[in-house]
């Protein structure tokens, strides 16, 4: 599965031109100050004295991998693995520090919902907001409105203040608005661990009907059993490198039994 | 069939000047998304609501007036006019950098989740500006034909000194916006800084007061100009000259490349940064 990093990046990525993601040898670094420079005057002191010092954290290194259209790749690791940076750096919210990632169609983010709302905006006008903040246009939001507020059973509050949502009423009227449209590239980051059980349903089911219209789906979860049911293939992340990646069956199994 | 030829690729070589650009235009319903949401939250929180944009330099005008005019030996009306026109166009280049920053620090936790282009905070700023530019420009008018002085025909050009200030403006706010994700200080300092600029800028004065050797230091100072521009378009009319007009249009529009230039260059980093 992985391509060997002694192969030119230009000529692996095209061969496999099909991929709907592709990671070449992908290392993210966060750069830590060792004592925090919260203000610009200390900064330019310690810059002046050359006392900047940082550490690096690589919560990434030489990751490689591809994945099919149609897939769904489940991803595991423990706290701390690089899981969520992962599906940073695919979906452009980082630039790799090295190596290359490329993607085809379009990229629904579905990662750690929250931020996007106003609280003192309604419901209404928070789903536009945050539908525009996601690229979407203004004809695109009407057409999909009522089916967000369908899917998150939110009619009856939709013209109150966000404030006075609870978190999991916000949690799904986020993902209703970050999953209400179709899209080539899925990336789901635990989100699903907020909603009530039968919430949490229905957005598997919401998965499950926009991978059978061909979307590709990278999915992390701390719940094998989850990854078990919906994906063929799962990544087992561990320090930021890929420790597994095969049928899922086979890694969550080496997982847990890691773990245990 | 659906396009999915789009692609994204982190090796791709482009200026972050230009690909900027073209992801703002893809973008440009967040701009107006945030404008509304900048002026709804200003309109929810208070009783008067929008009233507020066009009562609160009014109130200004009032007192300065009632203190000033008598001081600076300037007929009433004349300095009422004088002061509001000032007061108008320093407003919105004042809020709108500091709301710049303002909207950066907002989107900060929203840049570590999704990508957007960054730019689109200080242009909604901007935006958010013009508005209340407008709104505030609409009591001036009445005012000013209340007081009986009938503003110039040079008004019909009042959009040259708003994009001139406004480019000039948004470069300020792009270039502050680049520092303000990395250090604490930048707005609380840049506030600081605004309160000294403001009277370093003939608005509350008339320049014919100041000693000629502090006028020709105060030359320096863009906002000097871009004030008596706007002045010139909506209350006295003599508009400067063709060289002096086309020089304050080329500096705002350096500014505004030059701060481009500035934020764009690191916005790679500014998720990293969260
Ligand atoms: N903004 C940041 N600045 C510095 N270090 C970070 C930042 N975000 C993550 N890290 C570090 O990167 C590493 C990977 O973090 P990441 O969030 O990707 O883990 P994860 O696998 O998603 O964990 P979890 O299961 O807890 O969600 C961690 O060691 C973390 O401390
Ligand atoms: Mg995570």
């Amino acid at each position: 599965m992985l391509i060997k990093s002694d192969q030119p990046v230009e000529k692996a990525v095209r061969s496999r031109a099909a991929a709907m993601v592709a990671l070449e040898g992908v290392s993210v670094r966060y750069r830590l100050p060792i004592e925090r420079v919260p203000t610009f005057k200390e900064f330019a002191i310690r810059w002046f004295q050359r006392r900047l010092s940082y550490r690096d954290l690589w919560a990434l290194r030489e990751v490689s991998f591809e994945v099919e259209p149609g897939e769904i790749l489940g991803v595991v690791g423990p706290n701390g693995a690089g899981k969520s940076t992962l599906l940073k750096v695919i979906a452009r919210v980082l630039h790799p520090s090295q190596g290359r990632v490329v993607t085809r169609g379009s990229i629904a983010p579905i990662l750690e919902l929250g931020g996007g709302f106003h609280p003192e905006l309604t419901g209404r006008e928070n789903v536009y907001l945050f539908g525009s903040l996601l690229g979407r246009t203004r004809s695109e939001m009407d057409a999909g409105f009522e089916e967000v507020v369908d899917f998150a059973e939110l009619w009856d509050f939709i013209d109150a203040p966000l404030r006075t949502y609870s978190s999991g009423m916000q949690a799904r009227l986020a993902f209703a608005v970050a999953t209400a449209e179709f899209a080539d590239v899925i990336l789901v980051d635990e989100v699903l661990a907020v909603g009530d059980l039968r919430f949490q349903e229905k957005c598997l089911h919401r998965m499950n009907g926009y991978s059978d219209q061909g979307a590709t789906i990278l999915f992390v979860s701390h719940n094998p059993g989850t990854i078990e049911r919906m994906c063929e293939r799962a990544l087992w992340l561990s320090n930021g490198t890929v420790k597994d990646l095969g049928s899922s069956d086979r890694v969550i199994n080496a997982y847990t039994s890691a773990l245990a | 069939m659906r396009d999915i030829a789009l692609m994204y690729d982190s090796a791709r070589r482009q200026s972050p000047f230009v690909e900027e650009f073209r992801s703002l235009l893809r973008y440009s319903e967040l701009i107006r998304q945030l404008i509304l949401r900048s002026i709804k939250t200003r309109y929810k929180r208070s009783i008067l609501g929008i009233a507020w944009t066009m009562i609160n330099p009014l109130l200004t005008m009032a007192v300065l007036t009632l203190v000033f005019s008598r001081l600076f030996q300037f007929p009433t009306r004349t300095y009422a006019l004088h002061v509001l026109s000032g007061l108008l166009i320093w407003n919105f280049f004042a809020q709108t950098s500091l709301a710049a920053m303002g909207e950066m620090m907002w989107s900060g936790s929203l840049l570590g989740r999704i990508y957007v282009p960054k730019t689109a905070f200080a242009v909604g700023a901007l935006g958010t500006g013009l508005v209340n530019l407008v709104l505030a420009v609409i009591p001036y008018l009445v005012i000013s034909l209340l007081l009986g002085v009938i503003p110039p025909a040079t008004l019909l050009l009042l959009p040259v000194p708003v994009l001139f200030t406004g480019l000039f403006t948004l470069g300020v706010g792009l270039a502050l916006s680049s520092m303000v994700l990395y250090f604490q200080d930048i707005q609380p300092t840049y506030e600081i800084l605004l309160a000294a600029w403001f009277y370093l800028t003939p608005v509350i004065y008339p320049v014919g007061l100041l000693p000629a050797g502090l006028a020709a230091l105060l030359k320096w100072n863009p906002m000097f100009h871009y004030v008596e521009l706007f002045r010139s378009t909506v209350l006295t009319g003599s508009l400067p000259g063709l060289a002096s007009l086309t020089a304050q249009g080329l500096f705002g529009l350096a500014v505004f490349v030059l701060g481009w230039w500035i934020f764009t260059r690191r916005a790679r980093d500014y998720a990293y940064q969260i």
